[in-house]
């Protein structure tokens, strides 16, 4: 009931999405579009708002038991508060001003600016390990170089270095990634394979 | 602009800041903006999750008679169970048909995308060198991707040893993947990059723009 | 300390200084870069330029804000082509994170070609918005069935039954492409399902991070097309004729670019000048 009953369920769902994706009969149509892609998503808003209900449950927490910087999850609580409250229907739901305001202003603000950030990361972190240590090291400097330079204006020498870069990406680029494409395909092929035939059993957690 | 952009901007600008602050160090300010995110995204995600399926997806198909959708709600709410350790157990039903699904339809489809055509995909540079349209150039680069993917292929195979001619092919393998990493390096320059060009042409053009009467200001747009 | 040694163990701040002025005096100061026009980039504009009025492609934005900077102008530029060409387009935004800033990019793009044009593209004819839905492998399976399934009623819960635009659009193999527009990993999706398993034209227009692993899929035919990071979006903007912040932009990454090399120059410059003793007792 607890272990055997959902393996079996995960199984024979797994099953008839391989078998369907063969033998797409429209007696199996029916299973499949009503029931496979139709109840998933469903299920899904459920498991995503558990991440919702946890952060809430952690930052009433911290402020409950005055934690150090407890302060910040007020603002927390409060930035999640404002932006539901803002999103209620009888403020307009998803065409309330408020709730666009603070999703342009706030959201759209911050989150670039985070991954802006990196930007500086980046030159930093290139300044100190992009250095030609060995032959393999150097391969990627060059590699870099030649990518990165492909836009620069450089009169006649813009040309072969833009044909440079698209032989470099479209030819030994090709290969690398190809071979972690199909690297990775087999990888999610044998786990999901494992998933279905309950040889993976770690997201059912413990008893 | 009115008054209500440039109050609008200036938070956003200060929110910008506050987030770049932390380049000296970490610091309230941007622990501030952090928090403020966090949860504000978590809000905007309870907005969205309501009105674009527990609306459309459950509860008007619910009123338009279409009863059976009580059965992927109860699945959806045995989700929460998740969260009384006692009954955790409970919530693998609803996700035995979700990973069932999932796992299912990508066994035979990812075989496909990932695997099988990218086998097509190299068997085709193959045939084209036989072909009547073959060129050099172009039979020279199918040699260089047929032999690196070969080489990286060899390198990722790690059930047997990698000494002698093995050895040599996956050295060879390195410099073939030292090439892709290069090349995912550049790009990802650009794309930093991009974003840092993002935020600064929102805090000249934009921002400064909404404080137009800021003196500096006058004297760039006038000179 | 001497000038070597100083390249060699320059401090981070230094660095994000010179980086932070030079991206923002490059911003300020007047100057065009030519944008060379890549094949993977004609690839996309022919082939919507080969579409006749009233065809219907799919615009999937997989994005969210923090990678606006590079997919917002691509996804500008691909709507005014459509526009321009009275080509329908489906918008579905598959990350959570997306819908609003979806709809507030259609709202733009529909103002944009009003103030050019003078014609107001209408919701439900010659668009449509249809939102956010969770687990995008299962809503393109869906899709594919048909959009009804994922999608019984549009971002604006108008049913999609009653859009007249989608009177004859059932399912994937009615629209003539899918143009994914993506900071996530949904590409694999479209790729693995969409054009996996309907076999849909399949186009990509990516942030920088991703572009690169994508190129094995232009040999296989798996994508015909592929727009890479702001370069990707400039070479667009070029393309339509409507050269904007994408182009503006490039002229900065140029800098950056050269103010980044600089600093890979300096500390190779400097690893290779100071002995290997010394090195340890620098870092």
């Amino acid at each position: 009931m607890k272990r055997q009953l959902p393996l079996i369920l995960l199984f024979l769902f797994g099953a008839f999405m391989v078998f369907q994706y063969f033998v797409p009969h429209e007696s199996s149509e029916f299973f499949y579009e009503f029931v496979a892609l139709d109840w998933p998503p469903i299920i899904g808003v459920f498991a995503l708002s558990l991440g919702i209900i946890s952060l809430i449950r952690m930052s009433a927490k911290r402020v409950r038991t005055r934690t150090p910087d407890w302060g910040y999850s007020v603002v927390t609580l409060a930035g999640l508060a404002s932006m539901i409250v803002a999103g209620l229907p009888w403020f307009g739901g998803q065409e309330s001003p408020v709730y666009k305001w603070e999703f342009q202003y706030i959201m759209q603000s911050i989150l670039p600016t985070m991954f802006a950030l990196l930007s500086f990361f980046i030159a930093s972190a290139a300044y100190r390990a992009f250095r030609a240590r060995s032959a393999v090291a150097s391969v990627l400097l060059v590699s870099a170089f030649i990518v990165m330079i492909r836009f620069f204006p450089m009169g006649p020498l813009s040309i072969p270095a833009a044909s440079t870069a698209s032989w470099l990406l479209n030819v030994p680029n090709l290969a690398a990634k190809r071979a972690i494409t199909i690297g990775v395909g087999l990888g999610i092929v044998s786990t999901a394979l494992k998933v279905v035939l309950g040889i993976e059993r770690s997201y059912l957690g413990r008893d | 602009m009115d008054w209500g952009s440039v109050i609008s901007t200036t938070i956003a600008a200060f929110l910008t800041l506050a987030i770049f602050s932390f380049l000296y160090k970490d610091n309230p300010f941007y622990k501030f903006a952090e928090h403020l995110v966090v949860g504000v995204t978590a809000g905007y995600w309870v907005v969205i999750f309501y009105y674009t399926v527990v609306m459309p997806n459950i509860i008007e198909r619910l009123q338009q008679g279409k009863w059976w959708y009580v059965i992927p709600l109860c699945l959806g709410i045995l989700m929460w169970t998740r969260l009384v350790p006692k009954w955790t157990w409970i919530s693998r039903y609803p996700l035995a048909l979700y990973l069932g699904v999932a796992t299912g339809a990508a066994i035979p489809l990812e075989m496909k995308a990932k695997v099988v055509e990218h086998l097509n995909g190299s068997v085709a540079l193959v045939t084209y060198m036989h072909s009547p349209q073959a060129t050099t150039g172009g039979i020279i680069n199918n040699v260089i991707i047929l032999l690196g993917l070969v080489a990286a292929l060899i390198y990722f195979f790690f059930s047997k040893e990698h000494k002698g001619a093995i050895g040599l092919i996956a050295k060879v393998g390195i410099v073939v993947l030292m090439v892709g990493f290069g090349a995912s390096f550049g790009f990802t320059v650009m794309a930093r990059v991009s974003l840092l060009i993002d935020r600064f042409q929102f805090l000249v053009f934009t921002w400064l723009n909404a404080a137009s009467w800021l003196p500096w200001y006058y004297w760039y747009t006038h000179n | 300390m001497t000038v070597f040694e100083k390249m060699f163990a320059l401090d981070r701040r230094w660095i994000y200084l010179v980086l932070g002025l030079s991206v923002l005096i490059s911003l300020v100061i007047p100057f065009t870069v030519p944008i060379p026009i890549s094949q993977e980039a004609r690839n996309i504009y022919n082939y919507v330029d080969s579409l006749k009025a009233g065809d219907v492609i799919h615009l999937a934005i997989d994005y969210d804000p923090s990678t606006i900077a590079e997919l917002h102008p691509m996804s500008l530029s691909i709507l005014r082509q459509c526009f321009d060409k009275k080509i329908k387009v489906v918008v579905t935004a598959l990350h959570p994170n997306g819908p609003v800033m979806t709809a507030m990019l259609l709202d733009t793009a529909v103002a944009r070609h009003f103030a050019r044009t003078g014609e107001r593209m209408k919701r439900g004819i010659d668009y449509v918005f249809l939102g956010y839905k969770p687990y995008p492998a299962l809503i393109i399976l869906g899709m594919g069935q048909n959009y009804r399934i994922p999608f019984p009623t549009d971002y604006y819960n108008v049913p999609v039954d009653s859009l007249p635009m989608m009177a004859h659009v059932r399912n994937l193999t009615d629209v003539r492409a899918v143009l994914n527009v993506s900071g996530t990993s949904g590409t694999d999706y479209w790729i693995t399902y969409g054009n996996g398993r309907y076999g849909v034209p399949l186009a990509l227009g990516l942030t920088g991070v991703m572009a690169s692993d994508y190129y094995p899929y232009m040999q296989t035919h798996q994508i015909f097309g592929l727009l890479g990071g702001l370069k990707g979006a400039a070479e667009y903007e070029e393309l339509v004729g409507a050269p904007g912040r994408a182009v503006e932009g490039m002229k900065v990454q140029v800098v950056a670019h050269m103010v980044i090399i600089l600093f890979i120059i300096a500390g190779n410059v400097g690893y290779f000048a100071i002995p290997k003793s010394q090195r340890r007792r620098l870092t």
